[in-house]
Parts: C-alpha cells; structure tokens; sequence
C-alpha cells in the first residue's frame, strides 16, 4: 500500500494532480470515516423509510377514514414539500425543543443529534414515496387471492403479511429500487445540518488542501461506485425473488 | 399539403375517455385544508410557548411572519431573490435540461453504435450522481466570469447554480425521451417506411408528435421535483428563499419563529407544487394507453 501512496506522492509533486486525501494518513482517515458515516446513513434510511412505507401502505387499506386521510396528507406534504426545507425544519426547528440529556462530561447536548434528524428527515421524505410504491404493489395483487386468505380465516394483519405483501414486493420491487437509489443521493443533503458524511468532509478536505478538481471526481466515483453496488445487489434481489410465470 | 401538418398514423389504441375521477382528483383539497391546518397549529403553538416565556412585550408571531413575507417572496427591494428566484431558477433550469435532454435522449435511440454509448454514458453519469454534488462542482469548477476576446461576460452565481441543476435534469429528460421513442409500437416505424419517408422524416412527423403526449406527465413530474431541489442552491450562497428565510430568522433572534417560518417555507412550495402534482396525475390519466 504504502508503494502506492509514495506513487501518488510523486504524482503531485510532478504533475500537480493532488491526491492528498488518499495518500496523507490523516486526510484518508477523515474521507474514510465520512464514506462510513455515507453508508451508516444510507443503510439506515433504508430501512426506516421501507419500514414506514410498508406500515403506511397497511394503514392506507384500514377501515378507518381518519387513519387514511392521516397517511394521505403525510404522503402529499412530504411528496411536495423540499427536502432541504423539510431538514432544517426537523433540525433547526423541531430539534430545539427536544428534551436535553447530559453527556459523559455533564454538558447537557440534545437527545437527538444531526445524523439523527438527517435521519430521521430523510426517511420520512423516502417513505412517503414508498408509501404509495407499496400502496401500488398491494392493488396489483389479485383480489381473488385475498379472499382465498379470506376464507382461511387469516386476520387483516395476517393476510397482508402471510400473502398481500411477499406478492406486493415483488411486484413494486423496480420503483422501490428507484427510490432508494434516490435517497441514497439525496442522504449528501445532511451536508446542510453538518453531519460529517462524505459529502461534507470532502468539503472541509477542499477547503484545507485546495484541490477542488481532484475532490470532485473522486466524490463523484465514490457516489457512483456507491450506486453502482446499490443497484447491482437490488438487481440480485429481484431476480432471486422473481415469481415465476410473470415477466420474460 | 402545408408544411405544418403532420403525417400521423393513429396509435393502436383508441383515445380513452377519463372524464371520470378528474374532477375528484383536481378538487380534492383534503391536503391542501391538511397544510393549512398544520401551520396554524404550529402558529398556534408558537404563539403559546411564547406568552409562556415572553420577557417584555413583542410582536405577535404572524404579524412578524407577515413582515417578513414580501422578503421571502420577493427577496430585498431592487434584487432579485426569494421565492421568485427558486421559481425563475426551476424555469431556466428546465428549460436548459430539456433543450439538452432532448438531444441526449434522441442520441441514446441514434442508430450510430458510438453516439448511443456516448449519450448513454453521459445519462447514466448525471442520473446517478447526487444533486448537490454536482451543484458543487459547477459552482467550483466553472469561473466567475468568462473572457471572450476583450468582453468579460460575468457569470453570476444563480446562472451557475441554474446550470447545475439542469444537469441531473437533463440526464432525466433524456431518459424520458428514450422511453417514450421505445414505447411507440414498431408498427409505425414499419408504416412510415413502406410510405418512403426517411429516418429523419418519420422521427420528426410520426414518432415524435406521438411522444409528446407521452413525455409530458413524467416531464412535469421533474419540473416538480427540480422546484423542490431548488432550495440546494442556498447551500452554495444564492439569495433564495431558504437564505433569506435563515437571514429573517438571525435579524429577529425569536426561538420561538423558527417553526412558523420554516413553516410558512414549507407551506410556499407545497402550495406551487401540490396542484402541479394534481394536474400530473390527471394528465397521466387522461394519455393512459389502455390495452
């Protein structure tokens, strides 16, 4: 390794092209650290937002208006709404009058800090889209199969988690995937709240080593590898969930 | 014949009548009533921390929200900002990535191997590349002025923001043009070539017109989008409504404004996006092709 950090050395000592945040210990830990914080990020919001849309999506099909029409002006303020906007209002807005709790050091620090309401943020805007993703899945699944549930004597809860759902994720798997690539973009916007993600360390990296160029691309390659990979394991997903007879 | 009609062979499917469920899906103002039921509870709750911790008296909450309204709507008096700007951005923007988009979009179904990769790459690279980054990189990499012969045009930071936000949606237009092309039936490519008309001639007279109903649900669909991405430009220092709704908030130093004003922000976009969403869905109904 260390034959490659002296070659990229040399590489800005001859040609100008300055890698520092690969070759200099203390800038590669920071990028590191940011690219993990990327990931934590994204993982998390994953699985919230899919969560929400999948308990949003059985609470759309309940007998009760209210609950309904609850989901619905969820998903149309947060469908219509910036998601920039929407952070600083949970961060800036919401985040203040949260219960304060004191740290290791007695300094009393909010319950909730920025990776968490980036968190949290992000998921509610994916999962408002992912609502109506898996909204879509559930009504491509047959009526008739419902009944047959039905006539087992499954509960509500039962039929759509035994039967409706496993059906309504593969059908809606595509634009779920879409989406969560989406979000996975959109996690560079918790720059705004200062969580040190990728993003926002390559900022500070910029801003310390004056190589904006350099910085750039290598943000770009790493969001690319990063939907790259996204894309080809979901690509996995959908083919071993496949269900055979529909499709090519 | 004159020049401007177009040989167009009918689609296959016969145009649907959607009469049904227009007027319900225009007039629904559940969430509209819903947004402003929010912001007057959280009004209403501002208001009330603040008598619980008032220290000499001020304000009233809406009233200092009303006097900052024109700001964020406007921006400052003999410039150009607030929301107005959010607005013209996602217009030029638009505009920018559709003209471009387009020509993309037509490379990606070119029938020449290295002008579809090319177009294809360029695609996927801006389509797969998050906003901000972007954005950053044309606010950084793109000079405050350019020098032609001994004029400098000088590039204000808006335009360079405008342009970076056309660029993710250029990459998007292009696949919507791509889509809609592949969605025509082979049919007509067949038809018009056994009329004689030429590539050029069908893409242009037959396949085309037909796109466009097609394109426009997803192409507003982005126009949405691209308006509620238009706050990122706050990041990178124009004077949009998000700036100046931060600088209000510093000029008043009032914890309790901070809710009704990133509500009222909130509130602005939801207001200009939400029926933009409705009409979406009722085009999108409307130039459904059922088979």
């Amino acid at each position: 390794m260390e034959a490659v950090w002296d070659f990229l050395r040399h590489v800005h000592d001859a040609y100008g092209v300055n890698l520092v945040h690969f070759y200099d210990g203390f800038e590669r830990g920071r990028m590191l650290r940011g690219m993990w914080t990327t990931l934590q990020l994204a993982t998390l919001c994953i699985l919230l937002s899919v969560v929400i849309g999948i308990v949003g999506a059985w609470v759309q099909g309940s007998r009760s208006r209210l609950l309904r029409a609850v989901v619905q002006g969820y998903i149309q303020f947060f469908r219509n709404t910036p998601p920039l906007v929407q952070m600083y209002f949970f961060y800036f807005a919401l985040g203040p009058m949260m219960p304060r709790v004191e740290n290791e050091y007695g300094i009393p620090q909010p319950i909730l800090g920025s990776f968490e309401w980036a968190m949290l943020s992000l998921s509610f805007f994916a999962g408002a889209f992912n609502v109506e993703i898996f909204r879509s899945g559930v009504e491509a699944v047959q009526k008739a199969t419902v009944e047959a549930a039905e006539s087992l004597g499954f509960s509500r809860w039962q039929i759509y988690r035994e039967v409706v759902l496993p059906l309504a994720v593969r059908v809606c798997l595509p634009a779920l995937n879409n989406n969560l690539v989406n979000l996975a973009k959109t996690t560079t916007q918790a720059y705004a709240i200062a969580v040190p993600e990728t993003l926002f360390v390559a900022s500070q990296i910029w801003s310390d080593r004056i190589n904006v160029f350099e910085m750039m691309v290598t943000l770009l390659t790493f969001y690319l590898l990063l939907v790259g990979a996204f894309v080809w394991l979901m690509g996995r997903l959908e083919r071993a969930l496949r269900v055979p007879g529909f499709g090519k | 014949m004159s020049g401007r009609v177009f040989a167009m062979l009918r689609p296959v499917a016969a145009p649907v009548s959607a009469e049904g469920g227009f007027r319900a899906a225009l007039f629904t103002p559940t969430a509209l009533v819903f947004a402003c039921i929010a912001f007057a509870s959280l009004v209403v709750a501002g208001e009330a921390w603040a008598q619980l911790r008032a220290a000499g008296p001020k304000p009233g909450l809406l009233e200092t929200l009303w006097k900052w309204t024109p700001l964020l709507l406007i921006g400052p008096p003999r410039e150009f900002g607030g929301f107005a700007l959010n607005i013209a951005v996602s217009f030029l923007a638009m505009a920018i990535g559709t003209a471009f988009g387009v020509v993309l979009g037509l490379g990606q179904i070119s029938i020449h191997a290295p002008v579809r990769r090319v177009c294809w790459l360029v695609t996927q690279f801006f389509r797969n590349s998050p906003w901000l980054v972007l954005l950053f990189f044309v606010m950084l990499l793109i000079p405050f002025q350019i020098r032609i012969g001994g004029t400098a045009i000088p590039l204000p930071a808006w335009l360079k923001a405008t342009f970076g936000l056309s660029l993710p949606v250029m990459a998007n237009v292009s696949e919507i043009v791509r889509g809609a092309v592949n969605s025509i039936p082979s049919g007509q490519w067949e038809s018009a070539e056994s009329l004689a008309f030429g590539r050029l001639q069908t893409l242009w007279r037959i396949i085309l017109p037909q796109c466009v109903k097609r394109m426009i649900p997803p192409w507003m669909n982005w126009y949405a989008i691209l308006t509620m991405s238009t706050p990122l430009i706050s990041i990178v220092g124009v004077n949009d409504a998000m700036t100046l709704a931060q600088d209000a908030l510093a000029a008043e130093q009032r914890s309790e404004l901070l809710m009704p004003m990133y509500a009222m922000l909130l509130l602005f976009f939801f207001v200009y996006c939400y029926p933009i969403a409705r009409w979406t869905i009722r085009l999108e109904r409307r130039y459904a092709v059922k088979i």
